[in-house]
């Protein structure tokens, strides 16, 4: 079962009483509520939100599925979505992102490696066209310019990071 | 008349973020001159300063404001900062670099159209942005600016940031709408057009990030001083966004009807070496292609790009030199539509998907006689049969694409392999 923290269940009370209408507060709280929950939407996350929110849980479940940054899947501890739109595949984002899945051990797209650190999608347009090839890890800020041994290491120094 | 720095005059100085660095430039100096204006007068002043929006559809910002109704009914003013059209990144910037300039155009314009509640909608990738935003608009609040009888005028603003989840199609005015109303963003049948019925159903107004922020040069300078820069029809400066095939890809403000190539050429430093160009996208990835010809003498200005039968857009050029191939470029477009389509009308669910799987299908040598035709058949038979424009958006690159470089794509059908020499073309490990 999945429950908001007391923190979590304030913000979420205090998003609603943010806009014209509570519903306006569902993305903030499917944020808040996928952050709690290891990093994505489960089918109790959308419940929760549900009574918590006193809106019906189709409505939340038809925001939640709408919308890219909602991961309907459970993801790995970084969540590497390297653009491939347009300027960024002339770039070689494409190229970039098998090189990235096989050093991180992901035969898959949306895929979690074993040691359960990465999980990649490739996303469209991200805004930074001037600064490709680039990507985004989880909601951090944009990782820019990226070419292979940048790419390479970046997967290293996460995993050196995350202590594995 | 090369680059110029009119909107973009101190976005090299890091402390232009802050409240204290704006104010240092003569920050919020216009909007107290405009608290004291008439509300007639600032949106006369708009509307003879000639500012047309920036987002992309280019639509005379004054002539926007004066649809709204005179119905006595609340009225809401909305930054669309939902910048995703593929190529586009110039308003991450002027966020990035000069928040309190955008917040300063949304309050003087909030006032001019009456308007006393006001969101920036961003989207919801652009985490860094909305952190330096929320952080401006909490100091334009203690400040003063935003917040009850603002500067002792008697006017009430109250600004607030909201954040999207990643939907392109939420730029769209009406989809912005519906996702700020807390549901999917899909966009709304118009008429009755957002000026009319908007967000909650009242009288909004959706303008640009660049659009807003040049409201303030526009009281600084005046209609006239403003239209020091630009064309009759295509008035004051322009932020473009460039990538792909340039040495030096970037944002880069241009008076309007500055020439492409003096763009491509000195901005950008050109071309890679020994490399000629292509094509031009010149206003994102919607905007029909150029050939090199066309791009000659192509000038960047509404007018031009119309003859060309293109559009400006938002300003967004992506430049490809001859190594490109077009039929694998164009695949990158159509999943991109494809993936972005709200899924609402028929027409657009449908044929986006076709167009990628036929354009995909030839990239990956299952081409067959006939695809191209069938291509241009389900292009035309999509636009214009829409709730917006995301059909339209998904048609342009794949008739131009097709019309102009026939040949690249009947080379590809025939022999399964791309007519450019030496294109790697991307085989998935996954598809």
């Amino acid at each position: 079962m999945f429950k908001l923290s007391e923190e979590g269940l304030n913000y979420v009370k205090s998003e609603m009483a943010r806009y014209e209408q509570k519903q306006s507060a569902i993305i903030r709280a499917l944020y808040r509520a996928q952050d709690e929950n290891g990093g994505w939407v489960s089918p109790e996350v959308i419940q929760h939100l549900s009574e918590v929110m006193d809106i019906p849980a189709s409505h939340i479940e038809e925001v939640a599925t709408f919308y890219t940054m909602f991961n309907k899947q459970p993801v790995g501890k970084y969540h590497i979505q390297v653009c491939c739109t347009l300027s960024c595949a002339m770039a070689g984002g494409r190229e970039l992102t098998d090189l990235m899945m096989k050093e991180a051990g992901c035969s898959k797209l949306g895929e979690t490696s074993p040691d359960g650190l990465f999980t990649f999608s490739k996303v469209e347009c991200l805004g930074s066209c001037g600064t490709a090839p680039m990507l985004q890890i989880n909601r951090e800020p944009y990782i820019e310019n990226l070419d292979e041994q940048k790419a390479i290491q970046l997967i290293r120094d996460l995993r050196a990071k995350a202590g594995k | 008349m090369a680059e110029v720095k009119y909107l973009t005059e101190h976005y090299d100085k890091p402390e232009y973020r802050t409240l204290e660095g704006y104010k240092k430039y003569g920050g919020y100096e216009q909007l107290a001159r405009a608290l004291k204006m008439e509300r007639q007068k600032i949106i006369d002043e708009v509307k003879a300063s000639g500012l047309r929006g920036r987002g992309g559809a280019g639509f005379p910002t004054g002539v926007k404001w004066g649809f709204l109704p005179n119905n006595g009914e609340p009225r809401y003013l909305l930054c669309n900062a939902d910048e995703s059209e593929p190529g586009t990144f110039k308003d991450r910037l002027m966020m990035e670099r000069a928040p309190h300039q955008l917040i300063e155009g949304m309050i003087i314009s909030a006032y001019a159209i009456g308007a006393h509640k006001a969101y920036i909608y961003i989207r919801g990738e652009y985490t860094g942005p909305a952190a330096i935003l929320e952080q401006a608009i909490r100091e334009a609040r203690e400040a003063g600016y935003i917040g009850k009888n603002i500067l002792g005028s008697g006017f009430d603003l109250d600004l607030d940031l909201f954040i999207g989840a990643g939907a392109y199609i939420c730029g769209e005015e009406t989809g912005l709408i519906s996702s700020l109303e807390g549901t999917k963003g899909q966009p709304k049948l118009k008429p009755p057009f957002p000026a009319v019925q908007g967000y909650l159903r009242k009288p909004t107004i959706v303008n640009n990030v660049e659009t807003l922020a040049s409201v303030v040069n526009i009281i600084r300078d005046g209609a006239e001083g403003y239209r020091k820069y630009g064309t009759e029809k295509s008035a004051g400066t322009k932020l473009f966004s460039v990538s792909g095939d340039v040495q030096k890809p970037g944002t880069y403000e241009v008076p309007l009807g500055y020439k492409l190539m003096d763009l491509i050429n000195n901005e950008c430093g050109g071309l890679k070496p020994g490399r000629k160009l292509k094509a031009v996208i010149p206003g994102g990835s919607s905007a029909p292609v150029l050939t090199a010809a066309e791009c000659e003498n192509a000038t960047l200005d509404y007018e031009c790009m119309q003859q060309l039968g293109s559009m400006l857009g938002s300003g967004a050029v992506i430049v490809m030199d001859d190594s490109r191939c077009m039929v694998d470029i164009l695949s990158t477009i159509t999943h991109f539509y494809h993936h972005e389509s709200c899924g609402q009308c028929t027409p657009c669910r449908e044929g986006t998907g076709w167009m990628e799987k036929i354009v995909h299908g030839i990239v990956h040598g299952e081409g067959k006689p006939g695809d191209i035709d069938l291509l241009l058949k389900i292009a035309n038979n999509i636009k214009g049969r829409t709730i917006c424009a995301l059909a339209d958006a998904a048609a342009f690159p794949v008739i131009s694409f097709v019309t102009k470089f026939r040949d690249e794509f009947e080379y590809f059908i025939k022999e399964k392999r791309s007519k450019v020499k030496g294109t790697k073309i991307y085989a998935p490990m996954h598809h």
